[in-house]
């Protein structure tokens, strides 16, 4: 026999338990977002390759033929697709997951369950559309005869795609929480991907800058980090594991400061939604 | 015995502010920082200090108006909001029916719908596997399967919904007004489902505005009034309470300016004493200018809502409506009538198929005597609302009853 109390939320906890007991529901939200997104497209799921590709060749018309900008010494869309791929984690989950409440408000309003999954299922999204996406990498990797030591794929890219998803599901879940008490942030969201595609080196080098403090501060983000480490399988300059670090740091407290804010307003999202 | 849920104390606060805009503005968090601090008295209590055990096995009904706190209630039991303060020790699984069809996506098929609503609302896909077939087979969907959902009707989307959420198997199941929709069929397929989950000693609480239901399904019943337990105990009781609250004046007026014929005056009136008992309703008609000649019908229905039978004084149009305001007087014999509250229900128009105007249960009136003279033993709700007249030919015996 199970005993539990309802009673008004005092003390803070993750619900780690309680996650778990519900782990199927993250299966069954992934899998309906993806089935519903590609469901009415003719294209179906090709979406997710051609999307990278048209960007890729935009990007590389534009920054490498156009304004002729470094790329560590590889072929351009080499450069410009490993970062466009970590890249896309990073955006499509974060607007994924920031409307992900709104968007889901009549079951929130109905039915209890651990409000977490949604969000992180949200992002579990963005991750399937890049596991499409890898073939396309694959395909330009082999394209322009890239060299690519196995040791350091398989040890580089989960590590990048792994800080890419934490920093992600922090900034995410916090963004998801202000959504639902403040419906301004739906306007702000996209200004904040334009802004920080710009910010972060997906489309030029992260030496493009000799000013220390951008320096610092691109040594301390997480996406710099994870773009770093997934260039770094073929480029063979050396990692900066110090960068790396910082990154992983700063993603980490990202994502216990989401969860903080999510879990002290959750309780009161049916009200507010 | 241990009681399966044990509600104490709960009340839930909301401010009057918070509830009326949904969701708070960036701009009134900057604009006003120091505002919100301030302690609102505008306070409203939706729950205030709830208290009442409910023990395994048993159906509860929970009835109220709209606003009482039913809804807010059920709310807190299925953790969608907390408790503002007191606490509810639940003894088992709980699983809610707030609305059937919550997760259902337009875009999936039916197939993918039972089981995306079915893990919503807690089953596992084991679980989902094994009642599949029964799922479907209740729902009546089994040719529309992997038809997308959007191409259902409402009613099946409902059939559907409904089945995925019967074959739940939680200790406590919680039912919110799920028979609003569908046909009368399955609706009475539904009240026969939701009678076996209560009679296979799963613990039921249900909110209701069909009394009939609530009678039906649960024996005992809570009724809360602006967020408080106003009684509990056997379901016909509370729900005699319930009505005896929302009773009708006698007299009721309308001074609007309205462009059709309508009623504007209407008073009941009980005169004359049994068996001669008559229901006098005074009337006043008002038209905007001249229309068809009318005629006019009320319906006398029990405080449960169930029509007992329609006067029509002439079934000829008898009303000239011209802009005079016009004044007529209606006799009914009602000696038949046992004692009860009635509600009356009035009707204007120039042919059957047309309405000038149709006010429902409008006034009210009361009936305090037996149509039986010397009856000791009550009149109850089971054996309808009328005695009918009845003679007796055959040998009489003569009891003495001294």
């Amino acid at each position: 026999m199970i005993e539990y109390e309802i009673k008004p939320q005092n003390k803070f906890s993750l619900g780690l338990k309680e996650l778990w007991k519900y782990r199927e529901l993250f299966y069954f939200f992934t899998w309906r977002d993806v089935k519903v997104k590609y469901k009415q497209a003719a294209l179906g799921i090709l979406w997710a390759i051609l999307q990278p590709l048209v960007m890729m060749l935009m990007f590389t018309l534009i920054f490498s033929k156009a304004l002729n900008v470094s790329s560590d010494g590889i072929p351009y869309p080499v450069f410009a697709i490993s970062g466009l791929l970590i890249w896309n984690i990073f955006s499509n989950g974060l607007i994924n997951s920031a409307n992900s409440m709104v968007t889901n408000a009549n079951i929130i309003k109905k039915i209890y369950f651990p409000r977490l999954i949604i969000p992180m299922s949200a992002i579990l999204t963005a991750l399937v559309d890049f596991a499409f996406a890898l073939i396309i990498y694959a395909a330009i990797l082999i394209y322009y005869h890239q060299e690519v030591s196995m040791l350091k794929l398989f040890l580089y890219l989960p590590l990048s795609i792994l800080i890419t998803v934490i920093t992600t599901f922090g900034l995410g879940t916090f963004l998801a929480a202000l959504n639902v008490k403040y419906r301004d942030f739906q306007y702000i969201i996209p200004f904040m991907i334009q802004f920080l595609l710009f910010a972060n080196p997906v489309l030029y080098s992260s030496k493009a800058f000799t000013n220390p403090v951008i320096n610092g501060l691109m040594r301390a983000n997480p996406i710099a980090s994870a773009i770093q480490l997934c260039r770094s399988i073929f480029t063979g300059i050396e990692v900066d594991w110090q960068a790396i670090m910082f990154g992983s740091i700063v993603a980490v407290l990202l994502l216990l400061a989401g969860i903080y804010t999510f879990r002290k307003t959750e309780a009161y999202f049916a009200d507010l939604a | 015995m241990k009681p399966i849920l044990e509600i104490q104390h709960i009340t839930k606060k909301f401010k009057l502010g918070e509830k009326q805009e949904g969701y708070l503005a960036l701009r009134d968090a900057i604009s006003n920082p120091f505002k919100k601090k301030e302690e609102k008295n505008t306070a409203f209590f939706a729950l205030n200090d709830i208290s009442f055990d409910v023990y395994p096995g048993q159906s509860i009904g929970i009835i109220g108006k709209n606003g009482a706190g039913k809804s807010t209630l059920l709310k807190i039991l299925s953790k969608i909001t907390p408790p503002t303060s007191g606490k509810i020790i639940c003894r088992g699984r709980i699983a809610s029916l707030l609305e059937v069809g919550t997760g259902f996506h337009p875009e999936l098929s039916g197939r993918e719908n039972i089981y995306m609503n079915g893990s919503i609302l807690g089953m596992r896909k084991s679980e989902i596997n094994t009642h599949f077939d029964a799922i479907v087979n209740f729902s009546g969907v089994e040719n529309f399967l992997d038809t997308p959902l959007k191409r259902y009707s409402s009613g099946m989307q409902l059939r559907l919904a409904f089945a995925v959420a019967a074959h739940l198997e939680p200790e406590i199941l919680i039912i919110d007004e799920v028979l609003a929709v569908g046909d009368a069929e399955f609706q009475k397929k539904c009240l026969g489902k939701m009678n076996e989950i209560s009679k296979s000693g799963r613990t039921v609480l249900f909110v209701s505005h069909d009394m009939g239901a609530v009678q039906n399904l649960c024996e005992n019943s809570v009724l809360l009034n602006f967020g408080k337990v106003a009684r509990t105990g056997p379901t016909s009781n509370v729900i005699d309470d319930y009505l005896l609250n929302t009773n009708r004046n006698n007299k009721w007026e309308q001074l609007k300016n309205i462009d059709k014929p309508h009623f504007s005056k209407i008073e009941a009136i009980i005169h004359g004493k049994q068996p001669n008992i008559r229901l006098r309703i005074d009337f006043t008609i008002n038209s905007p200018a001249e229309m068809q000649p009318s005629f006019v019908a009320f319906d006398i229905a029990n405080k449960r809502g169930n029509v007992i039978g329609q006067s029509i004084p002439n079934n000829n149009p008898f009303i000239c409506l011209t802009k005079e305001k016009r004044e007529y007087s209606v006799n009914i014999a009602i000696n038949g009538f046992v004692p009860n509250d009635y509600v009356i229900s009035a009707w204007i128009g120039p042919h059957n198929s047309t309405t000038y105007d149709h006010q429902k249960e409008i006034v009210g009136f009361s009936i305090t005597e037996s149509p039986q003279e010397g009856r000791i033993f009550p009149h109850t709700p089971d054996h309808g609302n009328i005695i009918l007249q009845s003679e007796v030919s055959g040998k009489f015996q003569k009891i003495n009853l001294s």
